[in-house]
């Protein structure tokens, strides 16, 4: 199972649940977690289902790149953490 | 309410409350975050907050007891970007609430890159005003002070529901009579001096800063342009430059008298490049004649070396037409209770001062 994790500083806005999920793809993990926390997804996302500008997500340690149609591939033992980026906000 | 009034800020939304004639602040929400927008509570105490969380993008928080607790409502969104889109470049994402109205059971959000959105739930759903986004003259919007267009005027009618304008920098005035259902520019009379010759009379170029509506006479508006000072007396079907402006015609703050229609003031600045106070010293310029002559007014304002600007929604006047409020980008927050004749500080410690507004 795949592990999403979610910045503290996301913790001021909305619950952030550590999610367990069989996800293949960093789409559907984030799904994971935002069946658990709907509100959550306006936060990682934009209007348009892409990553946010300035959030940031790591794949068992890798920047992820992919940031349209986020279809990076997730193991059975991946961890993602989902970020806020230093590069702006 | 009498007696109070609100500060929306880089780092917090600010409740001030007059005491003995004095503001002072009463209340902090959000503190930290950036509240681009707010809306005063109604009789009941039901009021809104659009923040702009810099990492995690638009929220909108609704309060029911007048600000002193908040829970996140539903956040405007744009439907998905269709196939041969953009429009000049413009993806159709929410960047920022920029205004906020409340009018006959409606509540709007003019919104960067430019799409008005209505609720009729007080905030739990929302729904793009396709007619305005579709409308073809959007392809001639630009951005003005930000990258892309946006909505910072919305001027419902007060009396005839459905009816409404809005402005957009930079894209001119827009105006529905039908619930939103279909719109038509109303910048007739408006010159925009950074376009070519050919262009400078073109509705859909034009750059109002800020736009305000008088409560009592809605057929009368006034406009703080890019290029000057615009007032309108026959609904926005035309606008009339106001000339022979003292200090400075360069400005983004105005507010219109609530029953007075020939009374507005305006804060003037250098134009453009710099946007800082004329000679160092801040001001307010006020009419009362319907703009054919102004009052320059400076008591208890800083007379020199002052540098702050008032943003295009920094200055608010109550329903009285007595008490004035001004807050600027450097977050400095100045009071008049006599209409603008003299001024005192309130604070000169928050942060950049993005919206001021009574009630």
């Amino acid at each position: 199972m795949a592990r999403i994790v979610f910045t503290q500083q996301l913790r001021r806005f909305t619950e952030t649940p550590e999610v367990d999920a069989p996800a293949q793809t960093l789409r559907a993990g984030l799904e994971a977690a935002f069946a658990v926390n709907p509100r959550l997804r306006g936060y990682v996302l934009d209007d348009q289902g892409h990553l946010r500008a300035n959030v940031v997500v790591f794949i068992d340690g890798v920047r992820g790149r992919e940031r349209v149609l986020l279809n990076d591939a997730l193991r059975v033992d991946s961890e993602v953490h989902v970020m806020q980026a230093l590069s702006g906000g | 309410m009498e007696g109070r009034a609100w500060a929306a800020t880089r780092k917090g939304l600010f409740e001030l409350r007059r005491h003995g004639g004095a503001w002072a602040i009463e209340r902090i929400s959000f503190l930290g975050e950036p509240v681009s927008m707010m809306l005063a509570p109604t009789d009941s105490g039901r009021m809104y907050a659009a923040l702009n969380l810099g990492h995690f993008g638009v929220k909108l928080h609704g309060s029911d007891d007048a600000g002193v607790t908040w829970t996140e409502l539903t956040t405007p969104a744009y439907p998905p970007q269709p196939e041969g889109e953009p429009v000049a470049g413009v993806a159709w994402k929410l960047l920022q609430i920029w205004s906020m109205e409340a009018a006959h059971g409606m509540l709007w959000a003019g919104t960067l890159p430019g799409g008005l959105f209505r609720s009729a739930d007080a905030g739990q759903s929302w729904q793009l005003v396709d007619a305005l986004w579709n409308h073809p003259a959007r392809a001639e919007w630009s951005g003005g002070g930000y990258d892309v267009p946006g909505i910072h005027s919305i001027c419902p009618h007060p009396t005839r529901a459905g009816e409404m304008l809005v402005g957009l920098s930079v894209g001119g005035v827009m105006a529905s009579t039908d619930h939103g259902a279909s719109w038509v520019t109303r910048a007739g009379g408006m010159r925009a001096t950074y376009m070519p010759p050919e262009r400078q009379f073109d509705p859909n170029v034009q750059d109002p800063h800020a736009i305000v509506r008088c409560a009592v006479r809605p057929d009368v508006f006034w406009c703080q342009h890019h290029g000057g000072i615009w007032r309108s007396t026959d609904n926005a079907a035309s606008w009339q430059e106001i000339t022979d402006v003292p200090v400075s015609n360069f400005g983004f703050a105005v507010a219109a008298h609530p029953s007075n229609a020939d009374t507005a003031w305006f804060v003037p600045a250098v134009a453009d490049q710099q946007r800082v106070p004329v000679d160092g010293a801040l001001v307010v310029n006020r009419t009362r004649d319907g703009g054919r002559s102004f009052e320059t007014l400076r008591s208890g304002l800083p007379q020199q070396g002052c540098y702050d600007l008032v943003y295009r929604h920094g200055l608010a006047v109550d329903t009285s037409g007595t008490q004035l409020l001004m807050g600027s980008t450097t977050g400095n927050l100045w009071g008049s209770g006599d209409a603008g004749e003299g001024w005192s500080a309130v604070d000169l410690h928050l942060p950049p001062i993005y919206a001021v507004r009574m009630g």
